[in-house]
């Protein structure tokens, strides 16, 4: 128990102390020259690269625009190269043609910023898909998201919203790409491949052929962990072992995935110019993702339930779906930091966590603020401040405001819109393919737990998370069709609403804040905004969560 | 208009050193520092072919061998996976009772459940360093070696993957096979 005390200790305190340095970087990055609006040596750069589009200021409209036709190039590119992977070179293994549903949901799975992967990597793609189209989408769109930050606080502050094309720049080029490729360097020392040549084949001491996949990993693995995207260049992801060789790979990728979700509390707070509110947010979304890593490392220390009347000893936890080299926390950690964040890469199989332990990852899918994916969490998480202010204010009976910007009935509605079709895609999702062969026949478990596998399935895809029960045959037409819609909706709504409600917050006068203000800097207001997040996120997925692993628990646990 | 030619130009861009400058130089970096990890961290006999990568488990079922976890997808390292089976279902339990069988486990002296449980991508290296004793008489019997030999082997081999912060040793299947073998030699 010491061991996984001091285990989440190293990783979530010691990422917590690094994201601060990172925000200050990440907010001299995005916004240089905090207001003044002084282009600086990267800014001109950046406007060269861009083009004309790039050396205007644009109001909401216009960047949500741009920034969809980007992802619409985004999206074309990506396409085509999957869908003409058996024609074009960097292909050893000679990968086939892929079926149609499936390059459709994982195109919109990568722009998504998702990941969620009906294919194999080491069986489906060649290594120009994995790098020229996944890998480079891990960058652009984890790029998207912290370009939509930094326009969605510079409007917060009072400001125009800049460029997005500039931000885009910024975030793949400043931030995105040293990070990726100090990790990547780091990584090959851990024994991660990075090579072109396509799979070795060795014959085993007893003399069987075995054929092992490789490619270059390394580069891959990197900006899967940073950007939130999550999508592995091997099948079983992190838990391969050439994908995650080590205790301390492990430990370095698992710090990958939240370090740029925490750090952009940070630049939120440094761009508003309130650090202090900044900090509020960032204990809050602190303290529910730490009862979340609590819960799951005791709900998986109990043994695997299958094995308790065989002669197996019961004195470990449930090791089924997990590697042994990165220690007993490892697992249940990653588990709740993947889906905290909207990274959705997994170090041990969630099909096969305890059911109360699966449930974790469930439901920090379905809060996706704490810390969430890049960029896109601090921005779900205002939706729930608005929220929540105007909870706030109606109870103590005063206009409610935020940073002085008061919210009125537009503001709420669209924030509910954002909050609520989350729900909406989880739970519609999940109740029709629960009744119908689309999910029914997919199943890889029976009872709650197959429930649980379409359940998760839907709130992975709602949440751009990309993990899975994996199990689940999830390569049927249906599945890729409806996840992949869901996917661009839910990557897409809650970027372009909370922009919405900035452009209506801006043709409004800003009030000064007075004493009689609440006041979004002290224990109150964290109090305030945790309860409207358990409430509004949570309780909306209760009845469903019943059905899925608390019935699963109850029915075998005891 | 506009908007699609600055994305193309951004997509140029970020294509050009995102996939091609960065992949190259840790590529690059790969190759020069560590190659011998970059390439998969692969195992060769004396007579030059491949006996298989050292972080990536292989089938053992002849007594003689230390045995891998158990596998979903029979040590297939060209398309890996776990079993994805609730730790409440009875297909597992299944599983479970012929590996119990395998190694012949009683009540009185049972299974470590590392050696019941499947990995997540079926190709885990290593076992705990008890899961190595509980098979060491097996071995010994096979090789007609004292068992005192093999778990000597296992105490030289065994190690703490996270130093302090993981209290379990483990050895890795492979490279205790080979160690195995080459003793055996002549």
């Amino acid at each position: 128990m010491i061991q996984a005390i001091l285990f989440v200790l190293l990783i979530i305190g010691g990422t917590a102390l690094l994201s601060w340095p990172l925000g200050r970087y990440m907010a001299w990055a995005m916004d240089p020259g905090a207001g003044q609006g002084k282009p600086n040596v990267f800014t001109s750069m950046f406007q060269s690269i861009g083009g004309p589009a790039t050396r205007q200021t644009q109001n909401w409209k216009r960047y949500v625009l741009s920034l969809l036709g980007f992802n619409a190039v985004m999206f074309v590119v990506c396409f085509a190269i999957l869908a003409l992977q058996q024609h074009l070179p960097l292909n050893p293994d000679g990968r086939q043609a892929l079926e149609g549903s499936l390059i459709f949901n994982t195109t919109s799975s990568f722009v998504a910023n998702t990941n969620l992967q009906h294919y194999s990597g080491e069986v489906a793609m060649s290594y120009l898909s994995q790098l020229a189209a996944l890998m480079w989408l891990q960058f652009v769109s984890a790029a998207v998201g912290l370009a939509a930050l930094a326009a969605l606080a510079r409007g917060l502050a009072g400001r125009t919203l800049g460029n997005v094309f500039v931000d885009v720049q910024r975030a793949t080029f400043l931030v995105l790409l040293p990070l990726a490729l100090v990790v990547a360097i780091l990584l090959l020392f851990t024994g991660v491949p990075m090579t072109f040549q396509g799979s070795a084949v060795a014959t085993t001491l007893e003399g069987v052929q075995q054929t092992i996949a490789r490619g270059p990993v390394a580069a891959f693995v990197a900006i899967k962990q940073l950007g939130t995207n999550g999508g592995g260049f091997f099948g079983p992801n992190s838990t391969h072992p050439l994908e995650n060789p080590t205790f301390w790979s492990n430990v370095l990728q698992t710090v990958s995935i939240i370090i740029i979700p925490m750090g952009c509390v940070w630049m939120f707070g440094r761009i508003l110019g309130r650090m202090k509110h900044a900090a509020v947010l960032f204990a809050v979304m602190l303290i529910l993702m730490g009862a979340r890593i609590t819960g799951a490392i005791g709900f998986e220390a109990a043994p695997t339930h299958a094995f308790a009347s065989l002669p197996i000893t019961q004195d470990v936890g449930n090791l089924e779906g997990k590697e042994l080299r990165f220690g007993a926390a490892a697992g249940p950690v990653w588990a709740v930091v993947t889906t905290s964040t909207s990274n959705g890469s997994v170090n041990a199989m969630h099909d096969s966590l305890n059911p109360l332990t699966g449930l974790m990852p469930m439901i920090g899918m379905w809060l996706n603020e704490d810390f969430g994916g890049v960029g896109v969490g601090m921005i779900n998480m205002f939706l729930y401040i608005v929220v929540g202010v105007f909870i706030a204010g109606m109870m103590i009976g005063r206009t409610p405001e935020y940073l002085g910007w008061r919210i009125e009935a537009k503001e709420v509605k669209f924030a509910m819109m954002g909050l609520l079709s989350h729900g909406f895609f989880i739970l519609v999702g999940t109740a029709i393919f629960a009744v119908t062969p689309w999910g029914a026949a997919t199943l890889n478990n029976i009872g709650p737990h197959g429930f649980s596998e379409i359940l998760y399935e839907f709130s992975s895809a709602a949440a751009n998370n990309g993990s899975g029960f994996e199990g689940l045959g999830d390569n049927t037409v249906a599945w890729n069709i409806a996840t992949g819609t869901v996917m661009l909706l839910a990557r897409f709504i809650p970027i372009i609403l909370p922009l919405a409600i900035v452009g209506s917050l801006s043709t409004k006068r800003r009030a000064t804040e007075s004493s009689g203000t609440l006041s979004v800097e002290d224990g109150t207001f964290a109090g305030m905004l945790t309860v409207t997040v358990v409430i509004v996120g949570a309780l909306t997925f209760f009845p469903a969560a019943t059905l899925g692993p608390i019935a699963e628990h109850v029915m075998f646990m005891k | 208009m506009e908007t699609l030619l600055s994305s193309l130009r951004i997509t140029v861009a970020t294509m050009v050193l995102c996939v091609g400058g960065y992949t190259g130089v840790v590529w690059a970096i790969g190759r020069a520092v560590a190659p011998d990890l970059a390439e998969g961290s692969l195992i060769t006999a004396p007579d030059g072919t491949i006996v298989g990568s050292r972080q990536v488990a292989q089938a053992f079922t002849q007594p003689q061998y230390f045995w891998s976890r158990p596998s979903a997808v029979d040590y297939n390292a060209a398309g890996a996976g776990g079993s994805n089976k609730s730790p409440t279902s009875r297909d597992l339990t299944d599983r479970a009772k012929e590996t119990v069988a395998a190694y012949g486990a009683t009540p009185e002296n049972p299974l470590p459940a590392e050696l019941a449980a499947a990995s997540g991508a079926g190709l885990d290296p290593h076992i705990t360093e008890r899961a190595a004793l509980y098979q060491a008489e097996r071995i010994a019997r096979a090789r007609q070696l004292p068992v005192d030999r093999i778990n000597q082997l296992i105490d030289r081999s065994a190690f703490s993957p996270g130093g302090v912060l993981t209290p379990d040793r483990l050895v890795n299947v492979l490279e205790m096979n080979l160690a195995l073998d080459n003793a055996a030699a002549p």
